[in-house]
């Protein structure tokens, strides 16, 4: 008798729990749904057609064919297609570091609590990322220009050509310059949310057992913001990878520079859109989109590991 | 039961999708094959009836031509979309026909796209509808634009023979010869650039449509068209000369290095930086709005030759509009085409507001001549452009993807223009690319 009225609300009880527990996960389902139809609409389904698109290839003269991965061999031997590659891997390795050290610092110099005007500091840094991109760029061109603006009048001043960013040279240097400009506030508002949310107490505890500023900065803040740096790094990646909308407004400036295959998304947009090569600019499209996410991915394996 | 009714239904449904594509497929058969023997009576007929068409166009006066149009044909409603540009218009129409929705009845296309669009078929042939007996109406170089491989696919609208624009100030202040020659040209070039480093006579950064043209003056044939068959000649006499002439400039650093329809090009028009251009004879209506400060101080005189003696020039730009394959009212579309570019008030609007027309009567009517420019200080602009409507010499040919062809022509020659590596290289190289192009394509290409 005892151990039947021991087990009977027992067993209620994990009825109630199942049940409570189907509820819940029909509850999670309904949350994620309005994301995953997104994500399938938005993200997937184009994916899908790219794949598609990138087995055809449609023709002036003869229509649209099958072609299995034709256009994949194709893309692994184009040159066109490979120098605009390198371009944007020299333009990452080079441009993503000094921006998030430049955004680090000023996250680091706003966070300290040193500085005077904070909150005007942390919103001018952050304001070049409010201007669209386009408008920056087109800013950016009247600046560089030695007829018309900035760069010209520095010229007058020293009497030399001394700042020439429409040269094969120096256009790369010119466009990260923006892009940077652009980007650093931005990543500078990442890394203070992370540094926002440290402990006040490990500081406190720092400045107690004798640590200077330098010594936070290395012990405390940067092994938190190791999370940030890794998003950071990551999305500034993907930039990378995706440049088109500097390079491609400055091409009305510098036409002989700026060539229609600058960057691989330049490539693939006058592809498609002048040169009526759809397939085989998804075929790029798909390319790129594989090297960028093996590139984030190796990135974000080393960045969780527990050491440097 | 439950499932036969729903078997039914969907037997029903099908029936229903299928009717309703072979009812749109007999009614695009109908159209078709009734356009075929139809004529300009089938055109007069449509435009009583009345009916909706989409028009796209890039043509300032389009709003006008519609209203002076729906006047006289009060059952017709015209709608206007206005495409922006060139560039934009091909990729939209692009677009439109790919998706085999929302085609319009009417479009504008640059001759040199012309190719493009007809040779995989997306074109109506008006010949159909009596457009021949226009022919005589036109200037032969404007007709030969918009006929090929045995159709007739437009009327053009206008035309861009070619000019010498250049500021009279700079060539008073620093004593340069008009020059008849190309050869003068490249002397000028020097004397204005040695007198005044920050002064240009010519800018260039690789323009393939100013290529192209000085290409055809030199009497360059390099492209020749046959239906799917093309010939690119890599080594053509014609392009040589050119590059030969032109190469003179860059290597003696002649070329000012600003690109054309850039705020700086327009800024320099207007402050004398940039002491010529030679381009359409639709430059006097680019210069008036684009560079105001220039006026009074430009004039226009005949393009400089490369051998002397007789005139002779190219066509630079212009367009004409089509009626596409797939568009819902053709027979109004062409209806509304023909009113467009041949009617006599259409045409008028067009001139009164700075258009340069492709109709020979208008390019010799005595107004037309007689008009004295205020912004080129009264001179009579039109006798020397009408002038070079004449003697544009013929016989050349674009590639049926000229759109594609002019982009790539920058980056080919891109080097001779920065580093003064060879430009004639540079011009091999880019027609090279074009019969690696031609064959991805699907055309025949001997280069």
């Amino acid at each position: 008798m005892t151990t039947m009225s021991a087990a009977a609300p027992q067993v209620a009880h994990e009825r109630r729990r199942a049940r409570l527990k189907t509820r819940l996960n029909l509850a999670g389902a309904g949350f994620v749904t309005p994301f995953l139809i997104g994500f399938a609409l938005l993200v997937i389904a184009p994916v899908l057609y790219s794949l598609y698109l990138s087995l055809f290839r449609t023709q002036l003269i003869g229509g649209t064919s099958f072609v299995g991965l034709e256009n994949y061999t194709q893309a692994f031997t184009d040159p066109k297609f490979w120098s605009g590659a390198l371009r944007v891997l020299v333009f990452l390795v080079v441009q993503v570091p000094i921006m998030l050290v430049l955004a680090l610092i000023a996250a680091l110099a706003v966070d300290s609590g040193r500085l005077y005007g904070r909150s005007f500091f942390r919103l001018a840094i952050f304001l070049p990322y409010a201007v669209p991109g386009v408008v920056a760029v087109l800013m950016w061109g009247f600046m560089y220009s030695d007829r018309m603006g900035l760069t010209g009048y520095v010229n007058d001043l020293f009497g030399v050509q001394l700042i020439t960013p429409y040269t094969r040279q120096w256009i790369l240097t010119a466009i990260g310059n923006i892009v940077t400009w652009e980007y650093v506030g931005y990543n500078m508002l990442i890394f203070y949310s992370g540094l926002r949310s440290v402990s006040t107490e490990l500081y406190e505890a720092a400045a107690i057992d004798g640590a200077g500023q330098m010594r936070t900065i290395f012990s405390i803040k940067l092994p938190a913001l190791r999370g940030s740096i890794v998003v950071a790094t990551i999305f500034s990646i993907i930039g990378s990878f995706q440049l088109f909308n500097e390079p491609n407004i400055l091409k009305t400036i510098a036409p002989t520079i700026v060539t229609t295959n600058f960057t691989p998304n330049m490539y693939a947009y006058n592809l498609s859109f002048v040169g009526q090569q759809v397939n085989y600019a998804a075929t790029m499209a798909i390319i790129m989109g594989v090297v960028t996410a093996v590139i984030a991915y190796v990135v974000q394996l080393r960045g969780s590991r527990q050491e440097f | 039961m439950k499932t036969n009714i729903a078997r039914a239904l969907a037997a029903g449904a099908l029936a229903a999708l299928l009717g309703g594509t072979l009812v749109a497929c007999s009614g695009g058969d109908t159209d078709a094959a009734g356009g075929g023997k139809s004529d300009a009576a089938a055109l007069d007929a449509a435009l009583k009836k009345g009916g909706t068409i989409e028009y796209w166009t890039w043509t300032p006066q389009a709003k006008d031509q519609i209203a002076e149009f729906e006047k006289e044909y009060p059952k017709v409603k015209v709608n206007l979309t206005d495409t922006g540009g060139a560039g934009d218009s091909n990729t939209k129409l692009q677009n439109a026909i790919s998706a085999g929705k929302g085609i319009p009845d009417v479009v504008q296309v640059e001759y040199q796209s012309v190719g493009q669009f007809q040779l995989p078929g997306y074109l109506t042939d008006l010949t159909q509808y009596g457009f021949a007996d226009l022919k005589s109406k036109y200037t032969a170089s404007t007709w030969a634009n918009v006929t090929q491989n045995g159709g007739i696919w437009g009327l053009p609208q206008d035309s861009g023979p070619m000019a010498l624009f250049y500021n009279k100030d700079v060539f008073e202040k620093y004593d340069l010869t008009v020059p008849t020659t190309w050869d003068q040209y490249i002397a000028d070039a020097k004397k204005l650039h040695e007198a005044d480093p920050t002064k240009w006579l010519v800018n260039d950064t690789g323009d393939a449509g100013l290529a192209t043209s000085l290409m055809w003056q030199a009497g360059g044939k390099p492209f020749k068209i046959n239906g799917q068959k093309v010939t690119i000649n890599t080594d053509d006499a014609g392009v040589k000369k050119y590059s030969d002439m032109w190469s003179q400039l860059i290597d003696q650093g002649l070329v000012g290095n600003i690109s054309g329809w850039s705020d700086e090009w327009y800024k320099a028009l207007g402050d004398g930086t940039i002491a010529t251009v030679t381009l359409g004879a639709w430059m006097p209506g680019i210069l008036t709005s684009g560079a105001p400060d220039g006026a009074g101080k430009w004039a226009v005189a005949p393009m400089p030759t490369y051998d002397g003696g007789e005139a002779v020039t190219a066509e630079n730009g212009g367009s004409t509009e089509v009626v596409p394959k797939g568009a819902s009212n053709p027979v109004l579309g062409a209806a509304f085409l023909r009113w467009l570019n041949s009617n006599e008030k259409s045409i008028k609007v067009f001139m009164d507001d700075g258009g340069f027309p492709a109709t020979v009567a208008d390019l010799h009517s005595d107004d037309f001549l007689n008009y004295k420019s205020d912004y080129f200080g009264g001179q009579q602009i039109n006798k020397v452009l009408a002038a070079a409507a004449d003697s544009v010499i013929s016989g050349w040919q674009y590639l049926p993807w000229q759109a594609y062809a002019n982009t790539i022509y920058t980056d080919d020659v891109g080097p001779a223009f920065q580093d003064k590596s060879d430009l004639y290289a540079g011009i091999q190289k880019w027609l090279n690319d074009n019969v690696k192009y031609g064959k991805e394509q699907g055309f025949t290409v001997n280069g």
